[in-house]
C-alpha cells in the first residue's frame, strides 16, 4: 500500500506486471536459453571438430590399421636342405634357408620369428623368443610340419571352420569405446570450457542479474547436450555400421538410455570441474587430470582386463569404464538393461555425487 | 525543491564491505529519489561499484541497509529483479550470437519490456541487428548492454561506468541515449570517473573517494559550494621555485592556490580583476609566464579541491 503512494508513476507499470502477455513457445527463457546453448556449440568451429570429426578419423585410421587380414605367414629360418624342405610344406610358414651367422641375425633383429637348427643325435632346436606370440605359433606350426614329414599320424582326425564374422573383430571392440570416450569428452569439456568463459567474462554474473530462473539454466545444457547427443552417436554409430559393420545387437532403446545417462554424469562431471575455476586454464587443467586416468584405464583402446587384479574394483568404478562397459555389452552381446544394471548403477551414483556436489560449490561470480 | 516531493526510489544507510585487504565501502549513506539521475563519482577503486553491486542484490555487504523501490532484497528479489535494468562494469556479452539472439534471449527473462527489434532500434543498432556481438565496435558493444538493460522495462536503471574506455564520438552518442530514457521518468543511478559525464547527465552526484561519500549535492552547487567560479593555471618554468605563493593568495577575488611541479592552479571569483592583478603580481616578482589558461570550474576541480589529487591519473 505504501508503494502506491510512493510511486505513483510506476504504478502503472507494476499493473501490468501482474498480467503479463502470454508467451509463445519460443519465448520461453528456457527454450531461448536451450536454442543460444545450440547455437553457440554449432558456432564454434573447433569443437565441432573434436565432437565429430575426430572420433571418426580415430575408428577409421585404427580401423584400418587393425583390420583382420588372412591369417599371417610367419617368417622363419634353418641353415640346412633338409630341414627346408620338410618345413615348406606348411602353408603358413615361409622359410629361408640361410648361414648360420647371417640366421641368428635375422632373428635377432626380428626379421624372422624362429630360427630351426639341427641339434645333436638328430634332434631339432627351435630358438625363439618366447614372450612374442609369433614365435610361439611359429614354434608350433614348424614342429608340426617336422614331425608329419618325419611319419607321424595325429591319433584325432580334425578339421578347421573359420570365424571372421563381425561383432569379434578389434574395430568392432573399439567403436564402443571411442563411443565411450567422445560421450566423456563431449560433455566434460562443453560443460566445462562454456561455464568458466561465461564466469571469466562476468556474463554468469550478467545473468544472474536478470530474473532467469536459475534451474533453466541448467536445463538448457542438458537439453542442448540431448540435441547434440543424437548426432554425435548416431555419427559415430553410422560411421562404423556403414563402413566396418559393426553390430548394435542389443535394443536401440537400452543403448540410448547408456548413452543419456552417461552424457548426464559427464555434464554433472563437467559442472563440478568448472564449478569454481576462474580461468580457462584452471579448468582445462582439472579436466584433462579427470580424464587422462580414464582414457588410459576405462578399456577405450584396450582391454582394462589387462590392467593387475588389485586395481580392478577401482578400474570398475569408474565412469568411463562402466559407460564404456556397458556400450560394449549391448552392441557386441545384445545385453538387455537388467544385465547392464551394474553400469548403470555405476553411472547413476556418479551423476548423484557430481551433480549436488556441483550445486554446492557452485559460484555464478 | 523537489527534494519534498520526490521519494527515494534507492535508499542505502551504513553500507560496509571489507575484501581481504581493502574496505571497499566504509559506513556508505546514499538517497537517490525516483525520477531522477544520480551520479557516484569517483576515481578508480573508489568503490563504486562495490556499491553498485551491492544495491542490484549481487553482492552481500558485511553490515548496512538497502532499500530499492520500497522492496528489500532478502525479502523481494524476483519482484526486485524484474524491476532492475542492470548494465556491470566489463560484462562480454557472447561473441557467438547476433545482437538480436542476444535481445530475444535477455527479454524472454523478463514478463515485459519492449520486444527484441524494439530493443535494438531503442540504442540503435538496427543495422547491426543480423552482425554477431564479437563483430561490435567498443559503442556499439556498449549500447547493446544498455539494451539489455532496458529490454524488461525498467523502473530503475543502474549503469556501471557506461562510457569507459570509449572515443568522444561514442560518448556522446551513448549520453543522448541516455538523456532520452532519463525523459522517460526512470530512476538510473549511474557510476563515472569522468566528471564531463555526470555534470551532463546527473542530476545529483555523490563523491566518493576511498569507500566514503565526499560530497553530495547538484554539480552546480557541489562546484558553487567548494570551489570559485573560475580556475585559473599558469606555468612559472624554471623559476617555480622562487615564486612567492603566499602573495598570489593576498590578490583580490583568489580563494586558493595549488602548486605543483611548476604549474599553479588559482580558484578564482572575480576573473576579470584577478587575472591583471595576477600579472602585475607576476611581473614584480620577477616570474617569467608561460602557458597561463582559464576554465570554469567543474567536478574535477571539486574532486582536486577536497582530496589534493585528480580523478584519474593521466
Ligand atoms: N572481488 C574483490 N576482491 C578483492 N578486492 C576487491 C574485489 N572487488 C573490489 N575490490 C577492491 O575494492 C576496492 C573498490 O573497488 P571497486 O568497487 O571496484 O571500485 P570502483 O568501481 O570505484 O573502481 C578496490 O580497492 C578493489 O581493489
Ligand atoms: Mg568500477
Amino acid at each position: 500500500m505504501s508503494e502506491t503512494t510512493a510511486f505513483p508513476d510506476v504504478q502503472a507499470r507494476a499493473a501490468e506486471r501482474k498480467t503479463p502477455r502470454g508467451r509463445t513457445f519460443s519465448e520461453h527463457p528456457l527454450v531461448q536459453l536451450t536454442i543460444v546453448r545450440f547455437l553457440e556449440t554449432l558456432r564454434e568451429p573447433e569443437a565441432l571438430f573434436w565432437i565429430f570429426a575426430f572420433p571418426i578419423l580415430l575408428a577409421g585410421g585404427l580401423g584400418i590399421a587393425f583390420r583382420n587380414r588372412p591369417a599371417e605367414v610367419l617368417k622363419i629360418a634353418t641353415v640346412t636342405p633338409a630341414l627346408t624342405e620338410s618345413l615348406q610344406r606348411e602353408k603358413l610358414l615361409s622359410v629361408q634357408q640361410l648361414s648360420r651367422p647371417s640366421a641368428e641375425e635375422a632373428l635377432r633383429t626380428g626379421k624372422i620369428a624362429l630360427l630351426a637348427v639341427p641339434g645333436a643325435n638328430g634332434a631339432i632346436v627351435y630358438r625363439y623368443d618366447d614372450t612374442n606370440p609369433e614365435g610361439r605359433t611359429a614354434r608350433m606350426l614348424a614342429d608340426r610340419a617336422v614331425q608329419q614329414a618325419a611319419g607321424r599320424v595325429d591319433p584325432v582326425l580334425s578339421s578347421d571352420v573359420l570365424m571372421r564374422e563381425p561383432g569379434s573383430r578389434y574395430i568392432d571392440f573399439l567403436i564402443p569405446g571411442l563411443l565411450g570416450m567422445n560421450l566423456m569428452g563431449s560433455a566434460i569439456w562443453g560443460m566445462g570450457f562454456t561455464v568458466v568463459d561465461m564466469r571469466r567474462k562476468k556474463l554468469l554474473k550478467r545473468l544472474v542479474a536478470t530474473p532467469m530462473p536459475k534451474q533453466y539454466f541448467l536445463l538448457s545444457y542438458v537439453f542442448s547436450r540431448i540435441l547434440m547427443l543424437v548426432a554425435e552417436v548416431g555419427i559415430v554409430l553410422g560411421f562404423g555400421a556403414w563402413i566396418f559393420h559393426v553390430p548394435v545387437r542389443g535394443s536401440l532403446l537400452s543403448l540410448a538410455l547408456v548413452c543419456l545417462l552417461g552424457s548426464l554424469t559427464f555434464s554433472a562431471m563437467g559442472l563440478l570441474l568448472a564449478s569454481r575455476a576462474k580461468t580457462i586454464e584452471a579448468a582445462s587443467g582439472l579436466m584433462n587430470a579427470v580424464m587422462l586416468p580414464m582414457w588410459i584405464a576405462s578399456g577405450v583402446f584396450f582391454s582394462a582386463q589387462r590392467f593387475p587384479d588389485v586395481v580392478q574394483p577401482i578400474i570398475k568404478a569408474l565412469p568411463l569404464t562402466a559407460a564404456i562397459d556397458a556400450l560394449r555389452a549391448n552392441m557386441l552381446q545384445g545385453a538387455g538393461l537388467v544385465q547392464l544394471s551394474p553400469q548403470m548403477g555405476v553411472l547413476g551414483a556418479w551423476l548423484i555425487f557430481c551433480f549436488i556436489l556441483a550445486l554446492k560449490l557452485f559460484r555464478w561470480r | 525543491m523537489s527534494a519534498a516531493i520526490s521519494p527515494a526510489a534507492l535508499r542505502v544507510t551504513g553500507l560496509q564491505k571489507a575484501y581481504q585487504d581493502v574496505v571497499a565501502v566504509n559506513g556508505l549513506d546514499l538517497e537517490v529519489r525516483a525520477g531522477e539521475c544520480f551520479g557516484l563519482l569517483g576515481p578508480n577503486g573508489a568503490g563504486k561499484t562495490t556499491t553498485v553491486e551491492i544495491c542490484e542484490g549481487l553482492t552481500a555487504p558485511d553490515s548496512g541497509e538497502v532499500e530499492l523501490l520500497g522492496l528489500h532484497w532478502n525479502t523481494d528479489a524476483d519482484q526486485l529483479r524484474q524491476r532492475l535494468g542492470i548494465q556491470l562494469q566489463d560484462t562480454q556479452l557472447s561473441e557467438k550470437l547476433t545482437v538480436f539472439e542476444t535481445l530475444r534471449l535477455f527479454r524472454s527473462f523478463f514478463s515485459q519490456g519492449p520486444g527484441a527489434a524494439e530493443a535494438i532500434a531503442l540504442v540503435q543498432l538496427e543495422e547491426k541487428k543480423n552482425s554477431r556481438v564479437g563483430n561490435l565496435s567498443g559503442g556499439q558493444k556498449q549500447r547493446l548492454a544498455l539494451a539489455c538493460a532496458l529490454v524488461g522495462d525498467p523502473d530503475f536503471l543502474f549503469l556501471d561506468e557506461p562510457t569507459t574506455g570509449l572515443d568522444p564520438q561514442a560518448r556522446r552518442q551513448l549520453w543522448d541515449l541516455i538523456e532520452q530514457f532519463k525523459s522517460s521518468g526512470r530512476t538510473i543511478l549511474l557510476t563515472t570517473h569522468y566528471m564531463d559525464e555526470a555534470e551532463r547527465l546527473c542530476e545529483r552526484v555523490a563523491i566518493m573517494d576511498n569507500g566514503k561519500q565526499i560530497a553530495l549535492g547538484s554539480p552546480r552547487e557541489l562546484i558553487a559550494s567548494t570551489c570559485a567560479e573560475h580556475m585559473v593555471a599558469f606555468s612559472a618554468g624554471a623559476k617555480a621555485h622562487a615564486l612567492d605563493i603566499a602573495a598570489l593568495r593576498r590578490i583580490q577575488g583568489v580563494r586558493g592556490v595549488r602548486s605543483e611541479n611548476g604549474t599553479v592552479e588559482m580558484q578564482v571569483t572575480e576573473l576579470h580583476l584577478a587575472v591583471p592583478a595576477l600579472l602585475a603580481e607576476l611581473t614584480r616578482q620577477n616570474i617569467p609566464l608561460t602557458e597561463l589558461s582559464t576554465h570554469s570550474a567543474t567536478l574535477e576541480d571539486v574532486f582536486v579541491s577536497l582530496t589534493g589529487r585528480h580523478l584519474r591519473d593521466e
